[in-house]
């Protein structure tokens, strides 16, 4: 509708300079719009491609193991005798890792943006903001030796009988992982609260503390949501860190000391050994992938539901 | 004590970095009256309001010299806590600027960051009587206050300052974002909330300033840009007979 109405304003317009170029610039404008146009399809047509190959492959895996089975199965051996395709362990594993993750990354990234909205003078947080943003560019591979390689032995200092490969230690150095993640995002929440309404609070009487987390975080809330969102999103699906420093051992656990494994990580290793493609046992990855994907998917609707129910507008 | 003074400007000088903003201010601010601040835009008249809840503070590089003594007290003295200042000195905004809460949340807001022990709804009711918003707003107290009209929500914010009983009320053009029917009513409500606050308001509507202050301080600014008091007294006085020229200039309309 507007670009009739923008097409009609042109036409009004006196014939001038770019008349002249009349066909070959509507020419252009057409050619810009599909090649624009093309470019956001990609992205659909990739999302597309997943889910279908996904299905299809995961199919065969369902055509020879029950959904119920999977889902509620509490022993992961697909390739061991007797096999067995229960994939709680695998589910224990990345929520396992998730939780300390969060645990870690959400307290200490909303400190963090807070600090930098509310209080780091300017100099500061010019130095603290790109620190951040480094850290966020670390590959994760490294992450993984330095959970393997610094904080577990850490960590066997105070637990000795942990094993090398834990759930703890992958999960506080993801943590540390997506505190830049959650931080930057809810800093620019922050940052986008008016300031007539921190004003409105200080002429109040309140302290620095006090417009923070009663005005600002609250306005800023569906951004914060958001940041955790997608930091927790990037957790479920993060692989490099978790094949390194967790373990593999599927194991139905809570428990953060032991070895365990999470779903990518299974995929990693199922991908890199010998299984015949095509075979039953190849296809679990496709099983557990899907699974992964609709959790991720889920939370992200999740995320938007939050964000829609608890937004305060200004 | 109506007729004492409740805040007294000794020597105020005020700088945003090197720029100084304000220069030798001098006056005693009358209690339980309307005191309006008019002048032209830029001589500092928001800057000058601001020095009496220690806003300015909150801006990087700002600098106070002189005294603000408020009923007696400096407070810009070393020590002085000023959260405690704005708790006593509350202030409207030239921008209706109630938080994203509930009706309620937000005349509540003060009372509860100050630990109120009494009862709440009472205190949020009765501070909405006050700021005549109560009869619009009683059942939709728990609706967002930013459903309210552009008037309503500066009546919401005048609820909210006097919600935890302050002695001075700041108001830093009021008006400038509202029509004049929901002007009237500010104007109206000021002149009743005199009986019991002290209400300094800066305005650029002369107007304004001639129908609901008891006194006026006429600013403007010097060649530097550092904004001045030129003339000060009740406000028929400076309005009938300017003593100052610059004065009489301003208020006939020949400048600003």
């Amino acid at each position: 509708m507007k670009r009739h109405l923008a097409e009609a304003g042109d036409a009004a317009l006196p014939p001038g300079p770019r008349a002249m170029r009349g066909g070959w610039q509507h020419l252009e404008s057409k050619l810009v719009h599909w090649l624009l146009f093309g470019c956001a399809l990609l992205s659909i047509a990739t999302t597309l491609g997943i889910v279908v190959s996904l299905l299809s492959q995961a199919l065969g895996f369902f055509r020879e193991v029950s959904i119920w089975e999977f889902l509620t199965g509490t022993r992961w051996a697909p390739i061991l005798v007797p096999q067995s395709f229960g994939v709680l362990p695998l589910v224990a594993g990345t929520l396992l890792v998730t939780v300390i993750a969060a645990a870690v990354a959400m307290p200490v990234g909303i400190a963090t943006a807070i600090f930098l909205s509310e209080y780091a003078p300017d100099r500061v947080r010019r130095i603290i903001k790109p620190s951040l943003e480094i850290l966020a560019g670390i590959p994760t591979v490294v992450y993984g030796y330095f959970a393997l390689t610094l904080i577990s032995p850490l960590l066997q200092k105070v637990f000795p009988d942990m094993l090398i490969f834990n759930a703890l230690s992958a999960g506080l150095v993801m943590g540390l992982m997506i505190i830049p993640m959650v931080s930057s995002i809810s800093e620019d929440a922050m940052l986008a609260v008016p300031r007539s309404l921190r004003e409105g609070a200080y002429a109040l009487g309140a302290t620095r503390l006090e417009v923070a987390l009663r005005v600002t975080v609250p306005a800023a809330l569906s951004g914060i949501i958001a940041a955790f969102i997608l930091a927790l999103s990037r957790a479920i699906g993060e692989t490099m860190l978790v094949t390194i420093a967790a373990g593999a051992t599927p194991k139905m656990t809570f428990n953060p000391l032991e070895s365990i494994q999470t779903m990518t990580a299974f995929i990693v290793q199922l991908s890199l050994g010998e299984t015949p493609h095509g075979s039953l046992e190849y296809n679990t990855i496709f099983a557990v992938g899907l699974l992964l994907f609709l959790m991720t998917l889920v939370m992200n609707l999740l995320g938007h539901w939050v964000v829609r129910r608890w937004q305060e507008r200004y | 004590m109506p007729g004492s003074s409740i805040i007294e400007v000794k020597g105020l000088n005020m700088w945003y970095g090197n720029f100084q903003a304000l220069r030798n201010i001098s006056l005693t601010i009358p209690r339980h009256q309307v005191t309006a601040v008019i002048g032209p835009s830029g001589c500092g008249k928001s800057t000058f309001l601001r020095c009496f809840n220690r806003m300015n503070d909150l801006i990087p590089g700002a600098r106070v010299a002189g005294q603000v003594l408020f009923d007696g007290q400096d407070i810009y003295a070393p020590g002085v806590d000023p959260t405690e200042i704005r708790s006593r000195v509350g202030m409207v905004f030239q921008k209706p600027n109630p938080f994203p809460k509930s009706i309620f949340d937000n005349v509540a807001f003060g009372l509860r960051i100050n630990g109120y022990q009494g009862n709440l709804a009472e205190a949020v009711e009765s501070s909405l009587r006050r700021a005549a918003l109560w009869d619009e707003v009683k059942d939709l107290l728990h609706k967002s206050a930013l459903a309210l009209s552009g008037g309503q929500q500066q009546r919401l914010c005048i609820a909210r300052a006097i919600a935890i009983e302050p002695a001075v009320i700041l108001m830093d053009e009021p008006c400038s974002a509202l029509d004049p029917v929901a002007t009237l009513k500010i104007e109206d409500l000021m002149r009743s909330l005199a009986e019991d606050y002290t209400i300094i308001i800066v305005t650029h509507n002369m107007q304004q300033a001639a129908r609901v202050s008891d006194t006026t301080a006429f600013m403007t600014m010097e060649e530097d840009r550092a904004g001045i008091v030129v003339e000060y007294g009740p406000t028929s006085e400076l309005f009938a007979n300017p003593k100052d020229k610059r004065t009489e200039d301003y208020i006939t309309g020949r400048f600003g």
